[in-house]
C-alpha cells in the first residue's frame, strides 16, 4: 500500500469562507433565551414613566398625590426627586472647543424640551399598576414656543430651545482640505469653475426601530448594582453610569443579554437606564423598566436629520474641481452620547469615490424641540453619500453626460490605492470599476436602458429610471489616536480572551457585544481555524461586564475588523504558549515544531504529535511543563487599528414610476460589494439585505413627522413605514474582495454598507425615470404623493400634511404621551 | 401598552350576548377579532367598562345561502372569508378585498362584521358592502332589524348601531354574472387604504348595462361614486367612456388630508383607481 500524505488534503475545511448557519439563530428566533424583559427577580418592581405631552414648556405645579395613593404603587418621582443627584447624559464627543451643552438631565426638572422627555417616574408592584397611575400624575405646563425647523432656528431673533443660552447652535464645526494641507483653495476652485451646481438636500429624521423596544432591570446588592440592559455597549454604559451617578465602576456589573437589534439606536446612555439605576439605589429593590413601542418611537433617540447645502465645481469636461458641504444637523433638544460627532464624521465621507482637488465642509449643530438625534446604522455617512451621490447625478444633467461616465471620468483608479482623499483619509484599496461592472451585468442595463427608451417615446404612464450610487464608507472604528485627534471621549480598540479548557473545548470571550449579528458564529469560524479545533468546540462569551471585563462593543461595523481582529491575535498567542508546552512534551526544539490543523508535529519525525486540545489538559493537570512559564495557555489580545478600513460598492436600482398615481415601485436592484475577505457569506448577505431594507426605507418610506406644535405624528408603527419582506425587491448581490491590508483577517465591515449605499441609488433611479417631465429632486421619502406633486405640479413634492392617518383612532403622541383617556370611538371593533 | 382595567364577559350565544350588553355598565366595547379594539385600548384611546366577547358565539360564523342572498355571520373571520365557496361565486368582490386586508395573523383574527362595525373609512370592507347593496342585520333586546349599507354607516367610526345592539349578520345580494374588482392604493402592504375603489359592473354585449361603485376613505364614511354610476349606465364598454365617467369619481367627496395624501390628492387618486377597477370590472 502506498500512502501519499497531502497536507492540504489531509486538513480539515476552512471555516473561514463557509457559508455556516449561525449557531445563536435557534435560540433567539424561539425566544428561548433571556431577553432582558424576560427577566423577573424576587421583589422586583416595575416603573413606568410618565412623558411631557408638550414639546416646549415651563413645569408650573406638579401634583403626584394621586398616582401615590393608587392601588399597589410603591413610590412616585418627579424630576424634582433626582435634580441633585442625576447629572446629565453624558456626551462623549464634543466636535470644538467651545461647543455648547445645555446638560441633558434625565428626568425634567423646571422645564421640558420634547414631547416624550420623562417627567415623572411610577414604581409599582406591577407593571399594569405602574401603568394605570400613570394618567393619575397631574403637572401643569407653562407652554412656550416650540423651536422645530432649524433654518428657521439658526436666524436672528429666533425663538430658543435653551432659553440660558443665546442661540440655538450648539457647534460650528469646519474641515478645509486647504487649512488641513490636504487639498486646495476651495473658495478660489470654485471662482475658477467653469460649472458650479448647487442644491439643498433634506435628510429626514429616521427612527432606528430596533425590534426589541429597550428594556432594563437593575438589581441593588449591597453597595453594588447589577444592571441588565437592552443595549449595545455595555462596557460604555458601565462606565458612563458610574462618572454620572457616582456609582463606583467597580461596583457596578452591566449585563447585555440577547439584543434584539440596534442599528445604532441602542449606542446610548439612555435616561430610562440613568433612572432605573437611580430608583433602585434610592429604594434598594430591584426594578425593571421596559417601553411600550410609542415610548420607543419618540423617545429613544432618532438618526439623520440634516439640511444639507451642496455645491459642487467641475470644468466642461466633466473634471470635478471642488466640493463644498453646509450643514444644519438637527441635535434635537439635548446633546446625548455622540449627537454632534455624527455629522461631523460625516465630513470626512462627503468626497466619496472621487478624487475632489478642494473641499470645505461646515457643520452647525442646531437644538431643536425634538428628541435628541444619534447613531443610526451608518451614522454620518449615509448622509455624506446621499449628498454626494445625488450632486453627481445633478452635475451630469448640467453637463449633459452620462452619469456613470462622470463618476468613472472622476473616481480613484484601482492602481492608485493606497489613496489619501482631499478628506486626509487613507482609502486602503478597491476596484470601482470591476464592481460596476459586475453591477451592471447584475442589473441586465443595457436591456433596461432600452426598455426605458421605449416607454418614453410611447409616453407609457408608468416610466423607468436606473439611478447609480458608486460609494464608499469608512469601516472598522476606529484607531484611537484619530478618534483622539477628532476630540473623542473613548478609543477604538477592541480585546478578547480565549480560555483553553481541560477538555480541549473553547472559550472566546469577545468585548465587541452583538445584538443580532452573529458574532458568535464568525468568531467561532476565525477560532477554529486559528486553533484547529472543530468549529462545535468553540463558545462565545460576551455582552456581560463580569465576564467581559474589557471592550468597546458593537457599532460602526468595526466588530469583525476589530473584535475579529483582537480574537485573531488572542488565538496567535495561545498557539505560542502551546509551542513551548507542547515543544518541552515532545523533548523537541519549538522551533522544529510545525502547527496545522490544530496539531504540533516535529519536523522530521513521523508520528510525534499533539494536539491544542490535549496541551490544554496537559497544563490543566499541570504535572509536566516547562520550567520558565505559567501553566496556563491561556490568552488576552487587544487591538488597535491604524486606520479604517474602506469598504466600497456599486448599487443600481432601477425603478418604475407610476405618473398617474405617483407610486414608485423598484423594478430590479443589484449590488456588488466590496467588503475584503468575507469570514461567512451567509451572514454577509443577511446584513446586505437588512441594509438595503433600511436604505431603500429611508428613500421611499420612512420619516419622524411632527405636526406644527410637536407631537409626532409618526407615533406608531401605523404612520412610521417600516418595510417588509413584501414591499421589498429581490436583491442581485454580489461581491468583489480586496482585502483589508490593516488586518489579517483583510475584512472591511458589512454591517451598514447596505444603508449607506441604496438610498441615493433608489432616489437617483426615481429622478432619472421622470427626469424628461421637468423633474429634479423629489423630498424623501418618495411618498406617491410627492412624486405625483413634483411630476404633474414641479417642486420637489413638497411636504407631507402633519396629521397622521385616521387609521382607529390615530396613534400619535398627542394621543400617547398624554394621560388623558377621554377618548370614546364609536362601533363595534 | 396595557388597557386600563376593564370588566369582561364572554357569551356563547347571540341571546346571552344582548344580555351581558345590556348589564355591563355605561360604556361596553364589544369584542369581536379583536384587530382594532385591542390596539386602541392598548393605547388607552378606549377605556371600556366592560368588554363583551364574542369569539365563543359560535351561531355568528360562517357563511350561508338564503334566496337570492347569501347571508354572512357577522364573527366569520377574514381568512374563512377569502376561501369561502359561496362568497367566491356570488361576490368575490369581499374576498378580493379582503386579501388585502393588514396580514395574515391579522386576517386569521379579525372579522367581517367587527371590520364593518367599527367603520373604518380606511378599512376596505365598508366600501364594498355600500357598492355589493348589502343588508346589516342588527339585534337587540328587542328583536332584529335590517338596515340597507347606505343607512349603516354614519359618521366617522359610528354606525347605525345603537347602544345595547349587535350586528349579527350581512346579508350580500347574489351578484351572479357581474365583473368585479377592488383597487387599493396604499404604500406598504400591510396598511390600510390611502383610497380605495371597489367596482362592481354588469355587462351586456358591448355595453355597460349598469355599475356600483363604492370608495374608500374618502369621506369620513364609505361613499358611492353616484356621478360615475351614472355615466356607466349604459354606456359603452371603452376605455374613453371609462375614463369619462371616472372623471366624476370625486364628486361629492370630502377626503381627509393626512400624512400619505392630502385632499386633492385623494380626488386625483379616486379618478385614477376608479378607472382601473372599472375598467378590471367590466373586462376591459
Amino acid at each position: 500500500m502506498t500512502v501519499t500524505e497531502n497536507a492540504a488534503e489531509l486538513a480539515p475545511a476552512k471555516e473561514v469562507g463557509q457559508a455556516r448557519r449561525r449557531k445563536e439563530d435557534a435560540r433567539l428566533i424561539t425566544g428561548r433565551t433571556t431577553w432582558t424583559d424576560n427577566m423577573t427577580l424576587p421583589g422586583m418592581l416595575h416603573l413606568a414613566v410618565v412623558r411631557s405631552p408638550v414639546a416646549h414648556a415651563k413645569i408650573t405645579s406638579v401634583d403626584l398625590t394621586a398616582a401615590q395613593q393608587a392601588p399597589n404603587v410603591v413610590a412616585v418621582f418627579s424630576g424634582r426627586d433626582f435634580a441633585e443627584e442625576q447629572g446629565s447624559i453624558p456626551c462623549a464627543w464634543p466636535v470644538t472647543p467651545d461647543m455648547v451643552n445645555p446638560g441633558h438631565p434625565s428626568i425634567a426638572v423646571d422645564e421640558v424640551n420634547h414631547v416624550g422627555e420623562a417627567v415623572a417616574i411610577v414604581v409599582a408592584r406591577s407593571k399594569s399598576a405602574a401603568q394605570d397611575a400613570v394618567e393619575l400624575v397631574d403637572i401643569d405646563y407653562d407652554v412656550l414656543p416650540p423651536v422645530l425647523d432649524m433654518e428657521e432656528a439658526v436666524k436672528d431673533g429666533a425663538d430658543l430651545v435653551h432659553d440660558q443660552l443665546s442661540s440655538n447652535t450648539s457647534y460650528h464645526f469646519v474641515f478645509d482640505a486647504g487649512d488641513a494641507g490636504t487639498g486646495a483653495n476651495t473658495d478660489e476652485a470654485f471662482t475658477d469653475a467653469e460649472v458650479v451646481v448647487s442644491r439643498r438636500f433634506i435628510q429626514q429624521r429616521l427612527i432606528p426601530a430596533f425590534m426589541e423596544p429597550r428594556s432594563v432591570v437593575v438589581q441593588p446588592q449591597g453597595d453594588n448594582f447589577t444592571m441588565w440592559s437592552a443595549t449595545q455597549v455595555p462596557h460604555v454604559l458601565r462606565v458612563m453610569l458610574a462618572m454620572v451617578t457616582g456609582v463606583p465602576e467597580h461596583k457596578l456589573r452591566i449585563v447585555a443579554p440577547d439584543v434584539g437589534g440596534g442599528f445604532g439606536g441602542k449606542l446610548q446612555v439612555n435616561p430610562e437606564e440613568v433612572l432605573s439605576l437611580l430608583v433602585a439605589r434610592r429604594l434598594g429593590k430591584p426594578v425593571k423598566w421596559t417601553e411600550t413601542r410609542s415610548e420607543s418611537l419618540m423617545a429613544a433617540h432618532h438618526g439623520r436629520g440634516q439640511v444639507q447645502y451642496v455645491d459642487i465645481a467641475a470644468d466642461r469636461e466633466g473634471n470635478v474641481k471642488g466640493l463644498r458641504v453646509r450643514l444644519l444637523a438637527d441635535m434635537g433638544a439635548y446633546l446625548r452620547l455622540i449627537t454632534p460627532g455624527v455629522p461631523a464624521l460625516g465630513a470626512f465621507m462627503f468626497p466619496g469615490i472621487y478624487k475632489f482637488p478642494a473641499y470645505r465642509f461646515e457643520c452647525d449643530g442646531v437644538f431643536t424641540n425634538k428628541v435628541p438625534t444619534d447613531a443610526y446604522r451608518g451614522a454620518g455617512r449615509p448622509e455624506a453619500t446621499f449628498a454626494v451621490e445625488r450632486i453627481m447625478d445633478e452635475l451630469a444633467v448640467e453637463l449633459g453626460v452620462d452619469p456613470l461616465e462622470l463618476r468613472r471620468k472622476n473616481w480613484i483608479k484601482a492602481e492608485e490605492f493606497p489613496f489619501t482623499t482631499v478628506a486626509g483619509l487613507e482609502y486602503d484599496s478597491g476596484d470601482y470599476d470591476a464592481a460596476t461592472q459586475q453591477a451592471l451585468e447584475l442589473l441586465g442595463y443595457d436591456e433596461l436602458r432600452a426598455e426605458q427608451q421605449r416607454r418614453r417615446e410611447s409616453g407609457d404612464p408608468v416610466q423607468l429610471g436606473i439611478g447609480f450610487s458608486t460609494f464608499t464608507e469608512m469601516c472598522g472604528l476606529a484607531p484611537s489616536r484619530v478618534l483622539g485627534s477628532l476630540a473623542y471621549g473613548a478609543g477604538g480598540w477592541e480585546s478578547a480572551s480565549i480560555r483553553m479548557l481541560p477538555t480541549g473545548k473553547v472559550e472566546v470571550v469577545t468585548g465587541s457585544t452583538p445584538h443580532g449579528q452573529g458574532h458568535e458564529t464568525a468568531w467561532s469560524q476565525l477560532v477554529a481555524d486559528q486553533l484547529g479545533v472543530p468549529f462545535e468546540d468553540v463558545e462565545v462569551l460576551h455582552g456581560d461586564t463580569a465576564v467581559s471585563p474589557r471592550g468597546m462593543d458593537t457599532y460602526g461595523s468595526r466588530s469583525l475588523v476589530v473584535g475579529g481582529t483582537a480574537v485573531i491575535k488572542a488565538a496567535d498567542k495561545v498557539v505560542a504558549k502551546a509551542r513551548k508546552v507542547a515543544a518541552h512534551l515532545l523533548e523537541a526544539s519549538e522551533d522544529d515544531l510545525d502547527f496545522s490543523a490544530g496539531k504540533f508535529t516535529v519536523r522530521g519525525t513521523p508520528g510525534a504529535e499533539i494536539g491544542i486540545q490535549e496541551i490544554a489538559l496537559a497544563v490543566f493537570a499541570a504535572h509536566n511543563y516547562p520550567e520558565d512559564v505559567e501553566p496556563s495557555i491561556d490568552a488576552d489580545a487587544t487591538f488597535d487599528p491604524v486606520n479604517f478600513s474602506f469598504p466600497h460598492g456599486t448599487h443600481i436600482c432601477a425603478m418604475e414610476v407610476d405618473t398617474e398615481t405617483g407610486m414608485v415601485k423598484i423594478r430590479k436592484y443589484a449590488s456588488v460589494d466590496d467588503v475584503g475577505v468575507i469570514v461567512n457569506p451567509l451572514i454577509v448577505e443577511g446584513q446586505i439585505h437588512g441594509g438595503l431594507a433600511q436604505g431603500i426605507a429611508q428613500a421611499l418610506y420612512e420619516e419622524a413627522v411632527y405636526d406644527a406644535d410637536g407631537n409626532l405624528t409618526t407615533g406608531s408603527f401605523v404612520d412610521y413605514l417600516v418595510p417588509s419582506a413584501a414591499d421589498l425587491p429581490h436583491f442581485d448581490t454580489g461581491n468583489t474582495v480586496h482585502a483589508a491590508p490593516g488586518n489579517p483577517i483583510g475584512a472591511k465591515g458589512v454591517g451598514e454598507a447596505g444603508c449607506i449605499a441604496s438610498t441615493p441609488a433608489v432616489v437617483n433611479a426615481a429622478l432619472d425615470a421622470v427626469r424628461h417631465l421637468g423633474v429634479s429632486d423629489i423630498l424623501m421619502p418618495l411618498t406617491p404623493e410627492r412624486v405625483w406633486r413634483a411630476v404633474h405640479q414641479g417642486g420637489d413634492g413638497g411636504d407631507r400634511a402633519p396629521a397622521g392617518t385616521n387609521a382607529y383612532g390615530g396613534a400619535q403622541t398627542e394621543s400617547t404621551a398624554g394621560v388623558s383617556t377621554d377618548a370614546s370611538l364609536g362601533g363595534e371593533l | 401598552m396595557i388597557p386600563a382595567p376593564f370588566a369582561y364577559a364572554r357569551p356563547t350565544t347571540v341571546d346571552e350576548a344582548l344580555q351581558a350588553v345590556a348589564s355591563g355598565g355605561e360604556d361596553v366595547k364589544i369584542l369581536a377579532g379583536g384587530q382594532s379594539l385591542i390596539p386602541v385600548m392598548r393605547l388607552r384611546l378606549a377605556a371600556p367598562e366592560t368588554v363583551v366577547d364574542l369569539t365563543k358565539v359560535a351561531e355568528l360564523r360562517g357563511v350561508r345561502e338564503e334566496g337570492d342572498a347569501i347571508v354572512v355571520g357577522a364573527m366569520t373571520t377574514h381568512s374563512d372569508v377569502i376561501t369561502d365557496p359561496l362568497i367566491a361565486r356570488y361576490a368575490a368582490l369581499i374576498a378580493a378585498a379582503t386579501e388585502t386586508v393588514a396580514d395574515r395573523q391579522v386576517r386569521h383574527r379579525g372579522t367581517f362584521g367587527g371590520a364593518l362595525a367599527h367603520a373604518d373609512p380606511a378599512g376596505d370592507l365598508p366600501a364594498v358592502a355600500l357598492a355589493l347593496d348589502a343588508e346589516f342585520v342588527i339585534a337587540g333586546l328587542s328583536g332584529r332589524r335590517t338596515v340597507p349599507a347606505a343607512e349603516f354607516f354614519v359618521d366617522y367610526l359610528t354606525t347605525a348601531l345603537e347602544e345595547g345592539e349587535l350586528l349579527v349578520e350581512i346579508r350580500v345580494p347574489k351578484h351572479e354574472g357581474w365583473g368585479m374588482h377592488y383597487e387599493k392604493f396604499n404604500r406598504v402592504a400591510q396598511a390600510w387604504s390611502i383610497v380605495a375603489v371597489a367596482a362592481v359592473v354588469r355587462r351586456e354585449g358591448d355595453r355597460i348595462a349598469e355599475a356600483k361603485i363604492g370608495l374608500t376613505n374618502m369621506g369620513p364614511t364609505p361613499l358611492r361614486a353616484r356621478g360615475v354610476e351614472e355615466a356607466l349606465a349604459g354606456a359603452e364598454a371603452t376605455a374613453d367612456a371609462v375614463a369619462a365617467a371616472a372623471a366624476r369619481a370625486a364628486e361629492n367627496t370630502s377626503p381627509s388630508s393626512d400624512l400619505n395624501a392630502q385632499a386633492d390628492y385623494r380626488h386625483h387618486l379616486a379618478q385614477v383607481l376608479t378607472r382601473r377597477a372599472v375598467t378590471a370590472a367590466a373586462g376591459l
